[in-house]
């Protein structure tokens, strides 16, 4: 960055102010460093820097056989790890034309929204820490424990689950698995009115989020923006509608759009996701149907050589995975990722210009970015 | 000799120590509250139910390394801390925690010292406290806590002037700046203050809040934005310092609070005669009881607001609580001149 330009005019010359924020710092949701360029607290520029937690988990998987990529997509969204398994493996399946059975379907649908619930637990209360409320955070902590605790019951893990194989589920599900859910899609219910009851109407909460980076749909399209920042600009572009995976085409729910694109309509979309998920879940769960939970997968994973892309809605937007078999080898020839906050952190810049500092931590959390996905 | 020096220091010692003790308590006493808010528990560990909590923590910052940055002032960065706390601390001097009693047939008036000035003394005295914080931002010669300290003088400025109107009001009201006649005349009047003068009441208190640092207006140290504020740099018991006097300040507009506003030591409905029974609880608990509401009430605000931002902050103290209090003050003194009179 060039050195900070004098302003004349003024009774004082001025300096701007150079401020680097992150990685090390508490409000950039993990790694993030975004140098700032003050003129008193207004920010002129910002400078996102990323890189920080980059593990090449692209090149790693060229490495890898098909099977233990799933594995390693756990570490991209941590927040919502099975939601990336599953984008992974129908990618591969759609590559070899596996057919997945509709148990498999169903269940896939379960775990991707509880999956959105928890993400968006700890999105919102991250995101209202930030801006100072710290007991939303706690609150939603609580309840995204419960979800874990179904996906400990599920596969055994709290965090990185790797919980879908390709061609379907590594285990059917346990005992009683989906009365849990039903009577954790209850109890969420109530607690989704209580974050409400804490934000939503709150004057404090308003102000600060209110006009605050407003982002029009052409121009959120334009940026490559996708899942709640680009609906909150109200375009109604949601894959599970447009494009449905999993089980998502039997699902009946809706698609919360925003009308102005600030950070309180990226808010309230997020908000309204909870319960069309919690709705998804209960209809899912109700309707498991029998049957098995693989289907007719060779013994040997080596797609014939060609190459595809897949992409499903993860909570933070889209989440595309591109595969290139050579035809020949166990081992994708070429894996990339197209992960939605590596995409909608690109609007950050745009949007922190003209605002304050307080501002730019509420942005980052509107955006709802996880850094090792951003990085891979 | 007894009533010009023993009791006097006596009380001083009293009360400091009292102050202290309150100080590191209200640590505890706000993580107990916040912890409940948010379904936690809070400190456990340490003594049943946490209550040695405060000695943990005091041990830990007294023997934590001591870390001044190379590039601070020195002088500056030492004494900012003493700056902030030191005034915490003698505004004690002036607060009525109760009426005249009697012990071993020495009448001892509960507070250290009655002067003629002692509203003005509070005023004076907290706004040097002030200083600390920008001193302290300034002296770190680091951004975060200099982005810290410019807001802190900005805020604690805009919102003094909003508050001292309020007091102006109330003095109008008692016709005395001295503490203990405060009180008295809210005692002659047969009424709170806080019932009279309801707006200038709420104004002192959202304003007190921003002059303490508090929550949703604690954007001095803004944790998420400015990691920390003024005190980034610090560490121990400088820090601590900042900490406790931190606290001992809501202690002070608590208890402000509860004098001009509450009726200081005054039961309930001093208007209503056949509450007198309440009489025979002591002057003093009915003081501490109300400083702990005010005080109650400053860590729930905190447990459940968001943050203001700086700029509506200052929005709020010019456009909307100046005029107020400013309208509150003429009004106040109209009442007062031409009906009462």
């Amino acid at each position: 960055m060039d050195a900070p330009a004098l302003r004349h005019g003024a009774m004082f010359d001025t300096n701007e102010l150079e401020l680097n924020m992150g990685p090390q710092h508490p409000s950039t949701h993990g790694v993030l460093r975004v140098v700032l360029r003050l003129d008193g607290e207004k920010v002129v520029d910002a400078d996102v820097v990323i890189g920080y937690l980059h593990r090449g988990i692209e090149k790693l998987s060229e490495n890898r056989n098909y099977t233990q990529i799933v594995l390693l997509t756990d570490r991209m969204d941590y927040v919502a790890a099975a939601t990336n398994n599953v984008g992974y493996c129908e990618t591969v399946e759609k590559l070899m034309a596996i057919e997945v059975p509709r148990r498999a379907r169903y269940v896939r649908t379960i775990v991707c929204e509880l999956q959105r619930i928890a993400s968006h637990c700890l999105w919102v209360g991250t995101h209202a820490m930030d801006i100072g409320a710290m007991t939303v955070f706690l609150y939603a902590f609580r309840e995204r424990e419960l979800i874990l605790d179904l996906f400990e019951e599920l596969c055994g893990a709290r965090l990185t689950y790797n919980s879908q194989r390709i061609g379907g589920l590594p285990l059917d599900i346990p005992p009683g698995w989906d009365r849990k859910v039903l009577a954790f899609v209850e109890v969420m219910t109530g607690k989704v009115e209580e974050y409400e009851a804490l934000l939503t109407e709150n004057r404090i909460w308003l102000e600060r989020t209110k006009g605050v980076g407003v982002i029009e749909g052409p121009e959120a399209i334009a940026l490559g923006l996708s899942g709640p920042p680009l609906r909150g600009s109200g375009v109604p572009r949601d894959i599970r509608k447009d494009e449905p995976y999993a089980a998502y085409d039997e699902m009946q729910f809706e698609v919360p759009l925003g009308k102005a694109g600030d950070t309180y309509d990226r808010y309230v979309v997020r908000m309204e996701e909870f319960r069309q998920s919690l709705r998804i879940i209960r209809q899912a769960a109700e309707g498991i149907p029998e049957g098995p939970v693989v289907g007719k997968v060779p013994r040997l994973i080596k797609p014939p050589a060609g190459e595809t892309y897949h992409a499903i809605e993860s909570p933070k937007g889209e989440l595309g995975y591109f595969v290139v078999s050579d035809g020949k080898s166990t081992n994708p020839y070429r894996f990339r990722v197209r992960p939605p906050s590596f995409c909608n952190l690109q609007a950050l810049r745009r949007l922190c210009r003209g605002h304050l500092v307080a501002d730019v931590v509420a942005l980052i959390g509107s955006l709802d970015v996880v850094l090792g996905e951003v990085d891979r | 000799m007894i009533d010009t020096f023993v009791i006097p220091l006596v009380k001083i010692l009293v009360v400091l120590n009292a102050t202290l003790v309150a100080v590191s308590y209200m640590v505890l006493l706000e993580r107990k509250v916040i912890a409940w808010t948010q379904s936690r528990l809070g400190p456990m560990r340490v003594g049943p139910y946490g209550v040695l909590q405060p000695i943990a923590d005091a041990i830990k910052l007294m023997i934590k390394e001591d870390i001044t940055p190379v590039r601070a002032d020195r002088w500056v960065f030492t004494l900012a801390p003493i700056i902030s706390m030191v005034p915490a601390l003698i505004v004690y001097a002036v607060i009525p925690f109760g009426p005249t009693v009697t012990i071993f047939g020495h009448a001892v008036p509960l507070y250290v010292t009655d002067i003629n000035v002692g509203l003005l003394y509070i005023v004076s005295v907290a706004s040097v406290g002030v200083y600390g914080i920008i001193l302290a931002g300034y002296a770190s010669n680091s951004k975060y806590p200099l982005l810290a300290s410019l807001r802190a003088s900005a805020q604690l400025i805009s919102y003094e002037v909003a508050v001292t109107l309020t007091l102006v009001s109330v003095i109008l009201m008692a016709g005395s700046l001295s503490m203990v006649s405060i009180v008295l005349a809210q005692e002659q009047a047969r009424v709170w203050y806080g019932f009279v003068q309801p707006l200038a009441f709420g104004i002192f208190f959202i304003g007190s809040l921003a002059e303490t640092n508090r929550a949703p207006f604690d954007m001095p140290e803004a944790e998420q934005e400015l990691t920390g504020g003024f005190h980034t740099e610090y560490s121990g018991m400088r820090f601590a310092l900042f900490f406790l006097a931190e606290y001992a300040n809501m202690i002070v507009v608590s208890s402000v609070a509860t004098t001009l506003f509450l009726g200081g030591w005054l039961r309930p409905f001093p208007n209503v005669a056949w509450l007198g029974v309440l009489d025979l609880i002591p002057g003093w608990i009915w003081f501490l009881v109300k400083s702990f509401v005010f005080l109650y009430i400053f860590i729930w605000v905190r447990a459940t607001l968001p943050r203001y931002r700086y700029d509506q902050l200052m929005r709020l103290g010019w456009k909307v609580l100046i005029p107020l209090a400013i309208l509150n003050l003429v009004a106040t003194a109209i009442v007062k001149v031409w009906w009462l009179a």
